[in-house]
This record gives structure tokens, C-alpha cells and sequence, in this order.
């Protein structure tokens, strides 16, 4: 039984979420179906922000919540029992840049989905991106920036992938306020978000899971 | 400048004429009578657009952040340490392009000062981020979750003893101190003044009076600098004041935008009680600014009330209402709100439209919002501007800049209540394309 867990987080009431998970792992139950609850919930709650009728603050507790409960799940999880990722993707605001808002919001809406998510932080300097991007085979790479500094860090950064021959195997998405289709152009990437729902949306295009 | 006698006795219409008055007439040595006309000539333009009139041409005042020190070949630490690099650029990048007001100097902030400080609250360039970008903020919890009722029980003695101490390194003892509503009677001045005998009270002392003297040094060079471009130019300064909506004090520096975004769940009422006990300094710190500098224009950068930011319901119910009651408190004493809001506010046009707020006495200066709409809703009772995007101003041609503010111009100004700027902070742009965008404002603006 989950459905208390979902509603609750929909709702976001987080002292009741966490009073229910509580009860349902003391119960027994399967900490998969707890997961399950709440990314039903979250699925909710990213169509709601789609359509307009949630926002950042509802995004970000309804992710803080989750963290609640992920954290009361954990002694009951074996490892890998999260289930199969979707793909890998690697986040980071670009050098120069130390904005780190939307950038989370992402990482946490992608983690949600079910992706890996290597978050390298803020500023971070184009040949750690190249390097991380490598090591894990990152199917996709996220840059944001706020800054209009940042266009010229992330087109800096498209140009290193490419110059490691990695461009071929990873689809670029920009986010960030000042970003539009001029910016995908000139930085070289593939495609923008205009939102935490849009970047997860062309996570699940690009390395599966597209619905 | 100091207010007549009867200030008290003035209605706010009276006082904004009062202060618009003063404020053309700014007791400048002009290099030549040309100049002095030159000068008043473009205050004049403000308050034609402040009145919804058709000005002689659609003022032009981009906002503007490092670009001068781009367009000249230096970096943004070279901007916020050598002064005579700051001065330099600064009258010559208004020389050469002639905007209608100048850039705020406020922006270019002395990094020197900050060493001193040891400011935690941001990084600056050479002091955590590159010496080629802009001063960025750290994102944080600077005031912590539980701490709303100290706050709201006396916001002084917080900044003090609690914030003071965690965002400047070098005001770490003050928290050591007792609060100065201590000292009332003479049996109670001697335990007070003990504190200060403590070996890192006179340390904080020491550093802080060389604060002072890193701000008078800077604060020279802004005034020299502003000085000589409304002497030789005739350019007046874009604004005299500052002040922030309480809501985005709590959020941009205090609790943070996502520490706020909880509170807003977790603890609703803390969240209004401290907007609501924000609402007197935010006025009064604008108010004695802009009495000192004499120009009646207030800067009030807004933020986290944008689209997206919030629901419309936590717009007019956590937003609006502490944020309305600073801009009556402001135009309440003949100021005039010029509020720069950040990113897009098309569900929040027909709130802020407030028939409460009188008509003709603020500036709505927009960034990513349908301007058609601000023009219909807001437009037909307040002066608007801005708009011109960052990515255009840094990527577009010259041809593409052209078009952009021909359609802008074409139906946002043509009655007059506009003001042609940019939609942020300009820290770089094509030169070509910003060239483009001061000759398309002088084409289309007339």
C-alpha cells in the first residue's frame, strides 16, 4: 500500500510522507513500491509545473521530500535495487560561472527519473567536464549558466568534447535564464531547456526512456 | 541636499515636483551652458516618460555592468581595483556612446574593500572567480531556519550579533558584543563597553576603520567618475537610491532562494511576519539615500517573484503586498520606484498594474516580459522600458539589433512612456551590435 505516500508528497505534506514511509517500511513493505509512490508523485507534480499549474518552490520541496524518504529507504535497499538507469548524464554550470539553482533542480528531477547523475558543481573548468564525460560514457551532458559569460564557457566546453571525439557519443543540452536557440548555435550544443521538466524531457529523448 | 522647512507639510505630488525639480536643476559645474542644457534637456525626457508623455526622443539607458572595461581592453578586476582604469573607461565608454543616463558606479564594486571585509556573501573576480567576470553571489543559508524570530523581534540586533558576523569575515567579533539597546542607563555602560577590550573586538575595530578609509577611496573615484561625465556630457545619473522588496531581501541574501521556497511550506507565517517587519527599512534606507544624492530615482531590483518563481496566488498573497506597501511608503515621500525586474513577469502584469498605486509615479523597466502586454496593462498608467536581451546585445548582428528595437519602439513608445534599455546588466556585448542599439534608439525614438 503506497497510495498514502503518493498522495502525501503530491499534496506535499511532508511531515505526513515521512510519518507514512515510516510506517510502511515498519509494516514490511517493499521499499521498491515506496520509490515507485514517489516517482508516480513526481511524475504528478512535473506535469503539473508542464502545464503551469506547479512551480520552482513546489519542484524543490517535492524534491526535498523525496530526499526525506530516500534517506528513511536506505538501511532497507540492497544495493542496486533502485532498478536499471536510464542513462548516464554529467551536469555542471560552466566555468566562470557559479549559479547553482536551476542546475539542481535539474540534477534532482533527473535522479528522479531514474537517470545516473554525475553533478560536478559549479565553475567548473572544460577539461574536468571532458574528462568526466569520458570516464563514464555519459550518454548526456547538461551545461547551464546564468551569466552571458557562460556562452562563451559553454561553447568553450562543446568544442573541448568534440576535440576528445567524444561529440559523437553525447547529445549537449544549455540551460539557464539569457539561453535561447542563438545560444545552442553559437556554443555548438544540441539543444536548451527551458526548464528542470524540459532538460528531463531531452534526457529521456536521447538515452531512453522517452514516453 | 537638504528638503524645505515644510516638507511635512507637502502632499507626495508636491514633494515629487519638488525632488524632479532639484534634481534638473543638480547644483553641477557644467564645462559650458551647452552642456548645462544638454543636462536638463534629458532629465526632461525622464519626466515626460514619468508622466506618460511624448518625450523629444525616447530616452536611452541601457543598464550597464563591465562593458565599459570590455570595450577597452580590461578585465573585471582591473575594474574593481585600479581606480583610474574605473574613471577612464567610464567617461570614455560614455563619451563614445552618449546614453541618456549613466551606468550605475554602484556596480562596480571595490574589490579592495571586500579583501578587507572578507565578504563571504560573494566571490569577486580574483577572489573566487575569474578575473574576467562580474562579482557572483554564494548561494546560501546566511540566516538559518530557525532564526525568523530573532529576526522579527528586533531585525537590528540580528544583523549584528547574528548576519553580520557569518557574511564579512572580519565582523566575526560582533557577535561577541551585546546589542546596543543595551546602553540606556549610565549603571549599565561600563559592563557594555568591556566587550570592546577583547583582543579580536579591537582587531574587527582596526580592520573596519580600514574599511572605511578603502570606501571613501573608492567612493571618490564613482563620484569623480559620474561627475565628469554629467560636467563634460550632460548626462545625468540613472538613479539616487536603492531598496529591495522584502520578500527577495529574505530570499536573494538571507535565507536563500531555496531556503525561502521552504519556508514557504514549512513555516508560512514566519515568512509573512518577517516581509512585514522588513517593509520600514526598506523605505527608509531609499529615502536617506536618495535625500543625500538628490536625485529621486530608486533602483529596486526584483527577483524571485518572477514567472515560474511562484504560483500567481503566492505572488498576491506572499509577494505583493509587503513589496506594494514599500512603493507607496517611497512615492509617499515624492520618490520615484524604478523597479528593474529580472527575467519574466507576464502572470504578474495585471497585479502589479495595482490601481492603489497612483498613476504616473514609477518605472517598470522589464526584462524577458511580452511587452505588449506590460505596454496594454501596465503602460497605461505607469512609465515601462527595458527589454532588449542580453543573448542579442552579445550574439545578434547589427541588422538583427536594428529590427529588434524598431518593433519594440514601434509598439511600445509611440505615445510616449518608455525607456529604451536593456533587459539586465550589460557585461558584454558586440560592440557592433551595441552600437547598433544606441543608433536604432536615436532612428526610431524620435
Amino acid at each position: 500500500m503506497s497510495s498514502g505516500l503518493k498522495e502525501a508528497v503530491i499534496e506535499l505534506r511532508e511531515e505526513d510522507a515521512l510519518r507514512v514511509t515510516e510506517e510502511e517500511l515498519k509494516g514490511g513493505t517493499d521499499p521498491l513500491i515506496l520509490i515507485n509512490a514517489c516517482r508516480e508523485a513526481m511524475d504528478v507534480i512535473g506535469q503539473r509545473f508542464a502545464d503551469g499549474q506547479a512551480f520552482i518552490p513546489e519542484l524543490i520541496m517535492a524534491g526535498e521530500i523525496m530526499q526525506g524518504v530516500t534517506a528513511r529507504l536506505k538501511p532497507y535497499l540492497k544495493a542496486d535495487a533502485a532498478g536499471e538507469k536510464l542513462g548516464t548524464v554529467v551536469m555542471c554550470t560552466v566555468q566562470g560561472d557559479i549559479h547553482d539553482i536551476g542546475k539542481d533542480i535539474v540534477v534532482t528531477m533527473l535522479d528522479i527519473a531514474g537517470f545516473e547523475v554525475i553533478d560536478l558543481g559549479v565553475d567548473v573548468p572544460v577539461a574536468k567536464v571532458v574528462e568526466t564525460v569520458r570516464d563514464n560514457n555519459a550518454q548526456v551532458l547538461g551545461l547551464s549558466g546564468l551569466l552571458t559569460v557562460a556562452f562563451d564557457s559553454m561553447r568553450a566546453t562543446v568544442a573541448a568534447v568534440d576535440e576528445a571525439g567524444l561529440r559523437a557519443d553525447v547529445k549537449i543540452m544549455l540551460g539557464g535564464a539569457p539561453v535561447t536557440d542563438a545560444v545552442v548555435d553559437y556554443a555548438g550544443a544540441d539543444a536548451w531547456g527551458k526548464d528542470a521538466v524540459a532538460a528531463v524531457e531531452l534526457a529521456k529523448q536521447w538515452a531512453g526512456g522517452a514516453s | 541636499m537638504t528638503l524645505p522647512d515644510n516638507w511635512s507639510e507637502l502632499t507626495p505630488d508636491e514633494r515629487l515636483q519638488w525632488r524632479l525639480d532639484a534634481w534638473q536643476n543638480i547644483p553641477v559645474e557644467f564645462a559650458s551652458s551647452e552642456v548645462a542644457q544638454a543636462y536638463r534637456d534629458r532629465v526632461q525626457l525622464y519626466r515626460d516618460v514619468l508622466d506618460l508623455k511624448k518625450p523629444a526622443t525616447v530616452p536611452v539607458a541601457p543598464w550597464i555592468g563591465l562593458l565599459p572595461f570590455r570595450f577597452y581592453g580590461h578585465t573585471g578586476k582591473q575594474a574593481y581595483y585600479d581606480y583610474e582604469i574605473f574613471k577612464g573607461d567610464w567617461f570614455k565608454f560614455h563619451e563614445e556612446t552618449r546614453p541618456d543616463g549613466l551606468g550605475l558606479t554602484l556596480g562596480v564594486v571595490p574589490g579592495k574593500l571586500f579583501d578587507i571585509l572578507d565578504y563571504n556573501l560573494y566571490t569577486w573576480p580574483g577572489h573566487g572567480t575569474p578575473e574576467d567576470t562580474c562579482y557572483q553571489y554564494t548561494e546560501q543559508e546566511w540566516m538559518k531556519g530557525d532564526e525568523y524570530a530573532a529576526l522579527i523581534q528586533d531585525p537590528g540586533t540580528y544583523w549584528q550579533r547574528t548576519y553580520l558576523p557569518r557574511v564579512f569575515g572580519a565582523m566575526e567579533p560582533f557577535s561577541m558584543l551585546p546589542p546596543w539597546t543595551d546602553l540606556v542607563e549610565i549603571p549599565f555602560t561600563a559592563p557594555f563597553f568591556a566587550g570592546f577590550s577583547a583582543p579580536p573586538v579591537k582587531e574587527m575595530l582596526k580592520k573596519l576603520a580600514e574599511a572605511g578609509d578603502a570606501a571613501m577611496e573608492w567612493l571618490q573615484a564613482a563620484m569623480a567618475a559620474d561627475g565628469r561625465c554629467m560636467a563634460e556630457l550632460g548626462i545625468p545619473q540613472t538613479a539616487g537610491g536603492a531598496t529591495k522588496a522584502p520578500y527577495d531581501t529574505l530570499g536573494d541574501t538571507m535565507r536563500g532562494t531555496r531556503g525561502l521556497m521552504l519556508d514557504k511550506f514549512r513555516q508560512p507565517e514566519n515568512v509573512k511576519a518577517a516581509m512585514e517587519r522588513l517593509v520600514p527599512q526598506s523605505i527608509d534606507w531609499a529615502v536617506r539615500s536618495n535625500n543625500m544624492t538628490g536625485n529621486p530615482i530608486v533602483f529596486i531590483p526584483i527577483h524571485k517573484g518572477a514567472d515560474g518563481f511562484m504560483s500567481d496566488a503566492d505572488f498576491k498573497e506572499l509577494y505583493w503586498p509587503t513589496f506594494k506597501a514599500v512603493l507607496l511608503g517611497l512615492i509617499e515621500q515624492g520618490l520615484v520606484p524604478w523597479v528593474f525586474v529580472e527575467g519574466s513577469y507576464n502572470e504578474r502584469l495585471e497585479v502589479i498594474a495595482d490601481e492603489d498605486i497612483p498613476a504616473h509615479r514609477m518605472i517598470w523597466m522589464f526584462d524577458a516580459t511580452d511587452m505588449d502586454r506590460a505596454k496594454a496593462v501596465v503602460g497605461k498608467r505607469q512609465c515601462i522600458g527595458g527589454n532588449v536581451p542580453a543573448a542579442l546585445f552579445a550574439m545578434g548582428t547589427p541588422e538583427e539589433m536594428d529590427a529588434y528595437v524598431k518593433d519594440l519602439l514601434g509598439k511600445t513608445a509611440q505615445d510616449g512612456g518608455f525607456i529604451l534599455s536593456s533587459g539586465i546588466v550589460l557585461d558584454e556585448a558586440d560592440p557592433a551590435a551595441y552600437h547598433a542599439f544606441m543608433q536604432a534608439g536615436r532612428k526610431y525614438g524620435k
